[in-house]
Parts: structure tokens; sequence; C-alpha cells
């Protein structure tokens, strides 16, 4: 159980990839990754979000243990993303709001974004100590930034390309990821 | 006899017209994560079913208290408290379930289908019909979970709860339970269902316009 914090955030960026082998945050993956534009700063914030909600959740669970208040653990979890998320909007609307408004509804449902609670909740049931949760949650948010840049990518070259129109849509996302994931397959075992 | 075709039609409505999985595609990441087998994918089928019903009757209780500024925060408290009891009652049932499911017990809570339920549909409606509406979204839920986690389990493993199906000589198809395989029947199944819809159409269209519309 002693990894170092590298292996961690090798680990979480290319062998356990949140989004193509956990499956956590498909519901953004496969929205907002359309266009590159919006599919980078879209990571960006999540992984701010999730370094923030990390960080406190550390503190939160030492402080939860202390009183014996385990079963507090997820409503005070919950509580803290949507803070953290409601302060990477105002700082947003105030400094870009023309990204601001074409990251739209997925801005806010950063709270229900699995990824964010996933790691704040992995991280307490692995029992990593401090320096190995930052290295988790830094790993998990450029993971899930590649994922998202990444698909963005072949989407943008798939609108020029012939494809028949049954498969439009949700479908051909869901081959697009299936085909990534098979290839992020090839990092298993990659950092211990 | 008007009020009890409106509540066939709530109840109706999760399951065909409105179905969570294959029609809004919502509330995939636990969906694809769980369905390595059937009784994994039925397990936390009942587990939302659980929180779903539960959430949408206090929700749709206490849609006039709640003031139009914290409610979303208040959704969410309400969910993450009924997904705590979940959490207790299937570690208390069974360990070796709870350890095959993990923490996605605890990600129900940022399961899209029930925040965008008590926000769609509980906090407009009184309970009765809200507590309908949302028995018939989780068997709808369940229903695809369960497509998915078979077909997983059947072409992965070669079983189907646990028993074999085709004898010692299958060779599993290890891809269909690992990761990638979660999209790819996904991604085939919603593309059966659009062929399906559009079969449907061509032949409606064919049998009303005497064969004009084929095209």
């Amino acid at each position: 159980m002693h990894e170092t914090a590298f292996q961690i955030f090798v680990n979480t960026l290319l062998a356990n990839n949140l989004v193509l082998a956990m499956f956590l945050g498909l519901c953004p993956f496969l929205g907002v990754s359309g266009r590159l534009e919006t599919a980078f700063p879209m990571g960006m914030a999540t992984t701010f979000v999730m370094l923030v909600a990390s960080l406190c959740a550390f503190g939160l669970n030492l402080l939860l243990s202390y009183f014996h208040l385990e079963f507090l653990r997820l409503i005070s979890y919950i509580v803290i993303i949507a803070s953290a998320v409601q302060l990477v909007e105002m700082v947003l609307k105030k400094y870009s709001p023309s990204l601001f408004r074409a990251l739209g509804i997925y801005l806010p449902l950063i709270t229900t974004n699995c990824a964010v609670l996933g790691i704040a909740l992995f991280q307490t049931a692995r029992e990593y100590d401090f320096i190995q949760s930052l290295a988790f949650s830094t790993g998990g948010g450029a993971g899930f930034t590649l994922a998202l840049v990444l698909m963005a990518s072949v989407r943008e070259r798939l609108q020029l390309s012939n494809v028949p129109d049954l498969v439009q849509g949700t479908a051909l996302s869901l081959m697009l990821a299936g085909i990534l994931s098979l290839s992020f397959m090839g990092f298993a075992g990659l950092g211990g | 006899m008007n009020a009890t075709v409106d509540i066939w039609d709530e109840f109706t409505e999760g399951i065909w017209r409105q179905n969570p999985v294959f029609v809004m595609v919502l509330g995939l990441c636990p969906m694809l994560a769980v369905t390595v087998s059937a009784v994994n994918a039925l397990t936390m089928g009942l587990a939302t079913l659980f929180v779903l019903v539960c959430s949408s009757g206090l929700v749709s209780m206490m849609r006039k208290l709640v003031p139009k500024e914290v409610r979303i925060a208040t959704y969410i408290v309400i969910i993450a408290t009924f997904v705590t009891v979940v959490d207790y009652i299937i570690q208390a049932v069974s360990l070796a379930l709870y350890e095959a499911l993990g923490a996605f017990i605890q990600l129900i809570v940022v399961n899209c289908i029930i925040l965008g339920r008590a926000e769609a549909h509980a906090s407009k409606n009184p309970p009765i019909p809200a507590m309908i509406n949302a028995v018939g979204m989780s068997i709808g839920f369940v229903i695809g979970l369960f497509a998915l986690g078979s077909v997983r389990e059947i072409l992965g493993a070669g079983t189907l709860f646990g028993v074999s199906l085709f004898g010692s000589n299958f060779q599993p198809w290890v891809i269909m339970v690992l990761p990638p395989g979660g999209f790819f029947v996904l991604g085939g199944w919603l593309l059966f269902f659009s062929w399906w819809a559009r079969r449907k159409q061509r032949t409606q269209a064919g049998r009303t316009g005497e064969g004009t519309q084929h095209a």
C-alpha cells in the first residue's frame, strides 16, 4: 500500500484513466467533447474543482473520523464539491464571460460529475495520505482532460467524414469511446 | 377512468417512451461500471430504485416548503441521505456484494437520473404520481442495466447469474467484461434501437402512403 506519489499520478493518468477505465464522469465526456475549444477549458475547470474538493475532503475526513461521524461523509463531500463549483463559476463569469456561456449548463453540472465525488471517495477508501491525495486528484484531473481532448479531436475529424445516418449521435460516440478505452488498456501495468 | 389512464401513463413513461438508459442516455457512469455481471446489475438497479422512489416522494412532499434558490442543494442533501441508508443496508446484508460494487453505491448520489427526476417531475407533482413515475423510471433503468449486464456476462464469461451456459469448451470473450466492452455493448444496444425505430417508421410510411415515401 506504499505507492509513491509519482506512481499514483501516472497510474490515474493513464493505466486507470478515470473516464476510460473507471467509467467516471461520462456525462460531460459525451456532452462537451463535440469541440476542442470547449473541451479543454472544461477539463481544466473540472481538474481545479477536483483538486479543491480532494484537499477539503482530506481535511474533513480527519475531522469526521475524530468525532466518529463517518455516516455524514457523503453529505459533507457533496456540499464541499457544490461550493467549489460555485467558486469556479463566479471566477469564470468575471474573467471569461464568453467561455462561461460556451460551457453553459455543463458548468453547474460539475457538481454531479461522478469523477469529482469519485476522487474524494476513492482516496478515503484507499487511505491515501496528504501527498498521495494531491497526486491522485491532479492525476485524475489530468487524465479527465486528456480523455476529453482526445475524444474532441476525434469527433472534430469525424464531422468531415461520411458516416451512415443510423450510427450518428450517441451510438457513434460510445463506439469511439470503446476504441479509445481499448487503446488505453495498453498502459496497464504502467506505474506499478 | 381518466385518472387511471393518467397514472398508467406516468408509470409506463419511464419504462418505454422515456427509458432513462436507451432513450435519454442518463446515468451512464454507474451503468457501465457495475454491469460486469447480471447480479451486480440487478443489485445496482434495486438500490437506485429505492433511492429514486424515496427521494421523489420526499421532494414532492416538500415542494411547497423549499425556496426556489436553494432547491438543488436541498434535493442533493435529500438524495445523499437515502444513499447513505442504502449503503449501510447493502453492507449489512451482503458484504461480498458490497465489495464488488465498491464506491459505486455511494456514487448513486450523482446519478443524473435521480436529480433529473427530482427537478423535472417530483418538484411539480403531488407525492403519489411522483412516486409512481419514479417506480416506472427505475424499472426502465433496471431493464437497461439488466440488458447490458446479461449480454456482457454471457459474452465475456459464458455464464448467466454464475451458471455456465456453454459448457467447458467455450472460450470467453474477455474484452466484454473489461471497460471497452461496456462501451461497445451499450453502443450496440443504441444502434439496435435506432435501427428498430427507423424500421417502424418506414413500415408505417409504406402502409399509409402506398409506397410513395420510399427513398
